[in-house]
């Protein structure tokens, strides 16, 4: 079976967030007031050969614990789509 | 025998020729190794320059720790022989794990380029010889992503273990008690955002790198 994997990648909580402190600064500058933890991170696709959506799962999740972020400051999320 | 050390080149590096023009001005011997060799057989040491290795994708060092050299690289720190990152070298060893923490974009999101006083926070380590606890050097730092984090423990173990080497003084990116630089465990692998290479002569506003290199070429010669 083919997946699509997204995996969201954040900033761990605890650990400073320059880019998503500068935005939140900048926001009331426009007029957007009200707005709080505001956190940047990037978004990756994949599209991956897998028996099921668990195996593709746990495929991607091993890609991220050993090269798609660093755990020290990052946290991953996996969706995966059929 | 003069030292001989090996200068790492990734695509992307752009301070191993800087790097090779220092050592070979304190009289030690280096040549740049291309990240595809797969043996650093023959150098008494290993220096991980500055730049961008492969473009600092996905992040500074992610792809570089699975370059060929580095598993000849970390077999040999992990043998004890002396390995210094600088810069790009150091977040690319905090990526291998050779050494803790990680290195994130700076706090205020500034590019900082400029003269840089440091304290000398440990000296038993490959760049210390020579210099003392509490003496202040002058070394630029020229990096986007050099704010060091770590886990309160890791911190706890660093300080406890007297492995912060270098602390800034006026810290110019955040980084988490004023770090600088570290050591491993062994004290033979040093990073360091600095770039001790770019102050070797009075011409360049400084010589203190000169003294950190030196110190690594001593290492060397036992």
């Amino acid at each position: 079976m083919t997946y699509d994997v997204l995996v969201e990648v954040s900033p761990r909580r605890g650990i400073a967030d320059p880019e998503g402190s500068t935005i939140e600064r900048s926001l009331p500058a426009l007029g957007f007031d009200g707005v709080s933890e505001v956190r940047v991170g990037k978004a990756i696709r994949l599209r991956v050969e897998a028996p099921s959506a668990e195996a593709a799962a746990a495929l991607v999740e091993d890609m991220c614990s050993r090269f798609l972020t660093n755990p020290v400051i990052e946290d991953a999320r996996v969706e995966v789509h059929s | 025998m003069s030292a001989r050390v090996g200068v790492i080149q990734f695509p992307g590096t752009n301070c191993e020729f800087d790097t090779v023009d220092a050592i070979r001005a304190l009289g030690g011997d280096a040549d740049v190794v291309w990240h595809r060799d797969t043996s650093i057989a023959g150098y008494d040491a290993v220096v991980v320059p500055g730049g961008f290795a492969h473009g600092d994708y996905l992040r500074p060092g992610a792809i570089a720790q699975f370059s060929p050299v580095m598993d000849a690289v970390s077999e040999f720190a992990v043998a004890g022989g002396p390995v210094i990152g600088i810069c790009n070298g150091f977040q690319v060893l905090t990526e291998v794990g050779l050494l803790p923490g990680a290195l994130q974009k700076n706090a205020g999101l500034s590019f900082c380029c400029r003269a840089q006083t440091l304290e000398i926070a440990a000296v038993d380590h490959v760049l210390g010889h020579g210099l003392s606890v509490g003496e202040r050097v002058e070394i630029p730092i020229n990096h986007f992503e050099g704010n060091y984090v770590c886990s309160q423990e890791t911190l706890a173990q660093l300080r406890a273990e007297h492995r912060v080497v270098f602390r800034y003084v006026d810290n110019p990116n955040g980084s988490i008690d004023d770090i600088a630089g570290v050591c491993n465990e062994g004290r033979n692998v040093v990073g360091m955002m600095p770039h001790p290479e770019r102050a070797t002569s009075a011409l360049l506003g400084s010589e203190d790198g000169a003294r950190l290199l030196t110190s690594l070429l001593k290492a060397v010669a036992g």
